[in-house]
């Protein structure tokens, strides 16, 4: 490999492609927040719905994460980029506009990977709750607390400590899928070394780079995670 | 809900799935015996864990998309490679989408092994030594048995997302469910419907596979079986 112009063209330079990789790779981490997000918000209706002791909601949840957890990640973005386009084209008729209307890249990838990973997050939430002693739970309704105040103050931060070990493998999931969001169009690191590849015709090139920056970003925020982890359980350490 | 065009869509993806079984099967197999020699080399020596260690690291660390990418595109870039022998398979989809495959579960399965090889009781190989088995014959008959005894459930999570994984091979032009499915939709746009035969067909799969391996759990473990008097 000549390293010259390696970093020629992966560099800042007038020929070099540096910026915009660095622009995909901040995309990259926006769609995969952004879709995490998305997923705490699934994982924690799907917790609810499992742990509500409503039998229809419990099934329901139980439907949701056996299948999502059972079929390609790459058919639920299929269905988000075009059955979301469809639907949003029937709505856009209903309400007197013609023509196409479709779902961005960005938003289909949030909804489409943060719905696969609600599936995991269900789980890991319900776990969470699951360990919170039942001391904790019986001590706040003892003193008092309404609903809403246990959850803020005792569930809520409880269950967000526990289930931190396990966020931290679906925050990873998520970051390794979101690549698979590239099949929209999205310029996110993946569709952005795909583009650079074929239009330098150096390929290899490209992709080490491409791995280089995710191995970056999964080993960088893995460290998050585990500060954080040591962060929250510093209360629970026993000398 | 149009039958007629649920029941032609689901006939055209039943024809990709041979290819799709076919590719998960090879990779898991071919993976699963990368996998525990990656879990065996990895005790020999401090350097031998350094460099699994290393694989392990990069491969758990990057998209399955990339890897595949990085393969099928990347490789091609070197005349040294478009000139060896193995440009035959390495110029092909489907063999690219297997090795990218298999050395993908290889890294996941390597560490599930290792967790396995660790459980097994330090008393079963001291017997083992005691009854004068060679090393071979001790990892033959005590070690691995053990070890994949203890491993099973947590494989078994590994080979379900190997199925789902295999839907990638089709981003590389391979006409599996997935592509079929694919190609279905952007003919037809009717995304949801197409949904729901190939998600019916990979849950199918994963629900089968899933009741194989209890089935082999159960075989494995018959001293855990209750017997029923």
């Amino acid at each position: 490999m000549d390293f010259d112009a390696y970093f020629q063209l992966i560099g800042f330079g007038p020929k070099g492609w540096g910026a915009l990789l660095l622009q995909a790779a901040a995309m990259t981490l926006a769609v995969s927040a952004s879709a995490f997000a998305a997923s705490l918000v699934f994982g924690t209706l799907g917790a609810w719905a499992k742990l509500s002791g409503v039998r229809a909601a419990a099934v329901a949840s139980e439907t949701y994460t056996t299948v999502l957890r059972g079929i390609p990640d790459l058919l639920v973005i299929y269905l988000f980029y075009f059955g979301g386009s469809s639907v949003m084209t029937a709505i856009g008729h209903m309400m007197g506009h013609e023509g196409f209307l479709g779902l961005n890249g960005f938003t289909v990838g949030t909804l489409a990977v943060g719905v696969v990973a609600g599936a995991y997050q269900t789980e890991a939430l319900r776990g969470a709750f699951l360990s919170i002693p039942k001391g904790e739970l019986e001590a706040a309704r003892a003193v008092g607390m309404g609903r809403l105040l246990m959850l803020r103050r005792i569930i809520a931060p409880r269950t967000l400590r526990f289930a931190l070990p396990s966020m931290g493998n679906v925050w990873q999931q998520v970051l390794k899928e979101s690549a698979l969001v590239s099949v929209t169009g999205l310029a996110e690191l993946m569709r952005q070394m795909h583009v650079a590849a074929g239009s330098t015709r150096m390929p290899f090139d490209f992709y080490i780079t491409g791995f280089l920056i995710y191995l970056a970003l999964t080993t960088l925020s893995g460290f998050g995670f585990r500060a954080a982890e040591v962060h929250t359980m510093r209360p629970e350490r026993r000398s | 809900m149009d039958t007629v065009f649920l029941a032609e869509t689901m006939g055209k993806l039943l024809a990709g799935l041979p290819l799709t079984i076919e590719l998960a099967i090879i990779s898991i197999s071919a993976g699963a015996v990368l996998a525990t020699i990656l879990a065996l080399f990895r005790a020999t020596s401090p350097i031998a864990e350094a460099i699994v260690r290393g694989y392990v690291f990069t491969l758990r660390g990057t998209p399955l998309l990339l890897q595949i990418f990085l393969i099928y595109y990347g490789l091609g870039q070197f005349a040294e490679v478009r000139h060896s022998i193995l440009w035959p398979f390495l110029r092909q989809p489907y063999w690219c989408a297997i090795l990218a495959l298999t050395i993908n579960t290889s890294a996941y399965g390597s560490e599930i092994i290792r967790g396995g090889l660790q459980s097994v009781p330090a008393g079963a190989i001291e017997a083992g030594r005691a009854a004068g088995m060679s090393r071979l014959l001790l990892t033959r008959r005590i070690v691995l048995p053990i070890a994949i005894r203890q491993a099973l459930p947590a494989y078994g999570n590994e080979m379900i997302a190997m199925v789902k994984a295999t839907s990638l091979a089709s981003i590389v032009t391979l006409m599996e469910v997935s592509g079929i499915a694919y190609a279905i939709i952007s003919e037809t746009y009717r995304a949801i419907e197409v949904f729901l035969c190939a998600g019916a067909i990979y849950l199918t799969l994963n629900f089968l596979l899933t009741r194989g391996l209890a089935v082999l759990e159960r075989w494995l473990n018959p001293h855990l079986v209750q017997s029923r008097t």
